[in-house]
């Protein structure tokens, strides 16, 4: 079986066969948050699993998704439509600004893309003319059950939220693996791997990598308009520097190298703040934690000690 | 017919001359060897030509045009390959995946279709590995296509690079120390392979410290000496040449020359 038939059944497996589970629609609305983190996870995916390199300012890209959807329809564009005006936005800035910073190495890069990311939250927390600033703005609302009701199928909306952002994780992640089999993807790792090699073989190193910093923050931005449809509220928070880690602590726990890993990290650190709620104070200790732990106990992230878990018990 | 010519390369690293007017000219289906002791300046020559340093003064021309500087992702795509002295392989990719990254430059690039798996990008795919599978077949590596790199041994992963570089169909292929660590076996057969490859019609660069290897392959030799060429010639001519003989060989080195020749 090709990885991406593979990918599609178990993930389309996974999200039809997770609702037996919830007990009460409140569950559907955690699980539409963990598949709206899965969608920027997989993004992360591509530039951390696939091309190497660190994002700590993805939440600004998430962001500018979110925001095009808030404020778009002000000016005439449908809701819907903004989610694609959103994500051709977030990848011009990603075009714009990833050219200079792409070149940086490691940490530095990691500073800039963090610097970028206090960037956004800058402009959407002070030009409260547009973005309601600090506050946040109230986003037109989406007939979400329309589709199911063509259909004849009479839902609720965080059910019918949870079939939707279901449908776009499982695009999604069949897009992820469909580029990383591809000449692209190949492209991609090659550069991970060993960047002089790569570029001995033709592979222009920086337009690799850009490449990849666009595609993810396309991923990210497609999930901001998701959220803020969902929420039918926006405020800066969705950039806030926490946010970003988040997204990457999410990546690293589950393991970067796959788009199983996504899933894993976005449903565990989604899911359990709101499980235990007690402890809501401590949640970014939590995630500081967690990825302490994650490079101590297996760098590799949960998705392949998992798959190792399972090919040793086949020997 | 590609020819690679280097005109009065020279290059200083602070106040070390490291190269200082090094000229020849390296034609296809030759192997031109470039030999000297440690130091002498072979690898920085190998950085020059392969666009990772820019000489102070002189040019490198492929096919006479000026090539000096570019970037080596566009030297490339000029047709120049090469492999690496201390192991650059894609070590989570499979040995197919390694090689078929080599391919890189005639497969279409549209990161869309790739995404999307429309026909064109999996027709792609599949005459990359057909191509990097015969590759694979010709080092010898047929066998282990399916494997990760990184469980390959060193003299596998030697000749995966020599696959590498050689799908790509470069005109220019340039080898820095493929049979280092190699035992007598292995290096017996990247000796061959190299000879085929400047048989086929490449030209082909090769720096080397196996004395016996490189009498044995070379058509063309270059010695170095503290950044200058000190001689120049067949492997005949430079293992009698007292020069060479006195800075780098020995009379012991020169003697497994002459055995290598003879």
């Amino acid at each position: 079986m090709s990885p991406v038939l593979r990918a599609f059944l178990i993930i389309s497996a996974l999200l039809l066969l997770a609702p037996l589970l919830f007990p009460s629609v409140y569950y559907y609305r955690i699980g539409v948050l963990v598949l709206i983190n899965t969608l920027s996870v997989t993004g992360m995916v591509v530039l951390l699993g696939y091309v190497g390199l660190v994002s700590l300012g993805h939440a600004g890209f998430f962001a500018i998704g979110a925001y095009a959807t808030a404020v778009l329809p002000a000016y005439g564009i449908p809701p819907i439509l903004t989610i694609l005006v959103g994500a051709i936005g977030a990848a011009l800035v990603a075009a714009f600004i990833g050219k200079p910073i792409l070149r940086l190495k490691g940490h530095y890069l990691a500073i800039a893309t963090l610097g970028f990311g206090m960037l956004v939250w800058m402009v959407l927390s002070k030009e409260a003319w547009l973005t309601g600033g600090p506050d946040g703005m109230v986003v037109e609302s989406i007939d979400v059950k329309a589709p199911f009701e063509l259909l004849g199928i009479k839902i609720k909306t965080a059910i019918a939220w949870y079939w939707i952002c279901a449908v776009a994780v499982v695009i999604g992640i069949v897009l992820a693996t469909n580029l990383a089999n591809s000449p692209a993807g190949r492209a991609m790792r090659a550069v991970h791997e060993s960047d002089v090699a790569a570029a001995s073989l033709g592979i222009d190193v920086a337009r690799t990598k850009l490449t990849a910093f666009i595609i993810s923050a396309v991923y990210a931005s497609v999930a901001g308009s998701l959220l803020a449809l969902f929420n039918r509220y926006v405020t800066p928070d969705t950039a806030d520097f926490l946010h970003s880690i988040e997204i990457m602590t999410m990546t690293v726990l589950g393991g970067a190298s796959s788009v199983y890993g996504a899933l894993i990290g976005a449903l565990i650190l989604t899911s359990l703040p709101q499980m235990l709620t007690v402890f809501a104070e401590y949640e970014n200790m939590m995630f500081g934690a967690i990825m302490i732990l994650t490079m101590v106990l297996m760098r590799q992230g949960l998705a392949p000690a998992i798959a190792q878990l399972f090919s040793r018990g086949r020997k | 017919m590609t020819s690679l010519t280097l005109e009065n390369i020279g290059i200083s690293f602070g106040g070390l001359r490291a190269l200082d007017g090094v000229s020849f000219t390296a034609n296809s289906g030759e192997v031109t060897s470039i030999i000297g002791p440690n130091g002498a300046g072979k690898t920085t020559l190998f950085n020059i030509i392969t666009g990772i340093y820019q000489p102070d003064i002189g040019k490198v021309l492929i096919d006479g045009t000026d090539v000096t500087g570019e970037a080596p992702h566009d030297l490339a795509r000029r047709g120049m390959a090469r492999t690496f002295q201390n192991l650059q392989i894609f070590e989570q990719m499979s040995a197919l995946d390694n090689v078929m990254a080599g391919r890189h430059l005639h497969e279409r690039r549209n990161v869309l279709a790739d995404m999307f798996g429309l026909p064109s990008s999996r027709k792609c795919n599949r005459e990359s590995a057909i191509a990097a599978q015969a590759a694979l077949k010709r080092v010898g590596l047929g066998g282990v296509a399916n494997r990760p790199a990184g469980d390959l041994s060193y003299g596998q992963l030697k000749r995966l690079e020599i696959a590498r570089a050689l799908t790509t169909e470069a005109s220019l292929i340039l080898f820095d120390e493929p049979a280092a660590g190699c035992n007598a076996v292995e290096s017996r057969e990247i000796d061959d392979l190299i000879s085929s490859i400047a048989s086929d019609g490449a030209a082909v660069i090769l720096i080397e410290h196996d004395m016996r290897m490189v009498m044995r392959i070379s058509s063309h030799i270059i010695v170095l000496d503290h950044g200058r060429k000190i001689a120049e010639g067949t492997p005949e001519t430079v293992r009698k040449s007292p020069q060479v003989v006195e800075a780098y060989l020995g009379v012991h080195g020169a003697k497994e020359a002459g055995a290598a020749l003879a």
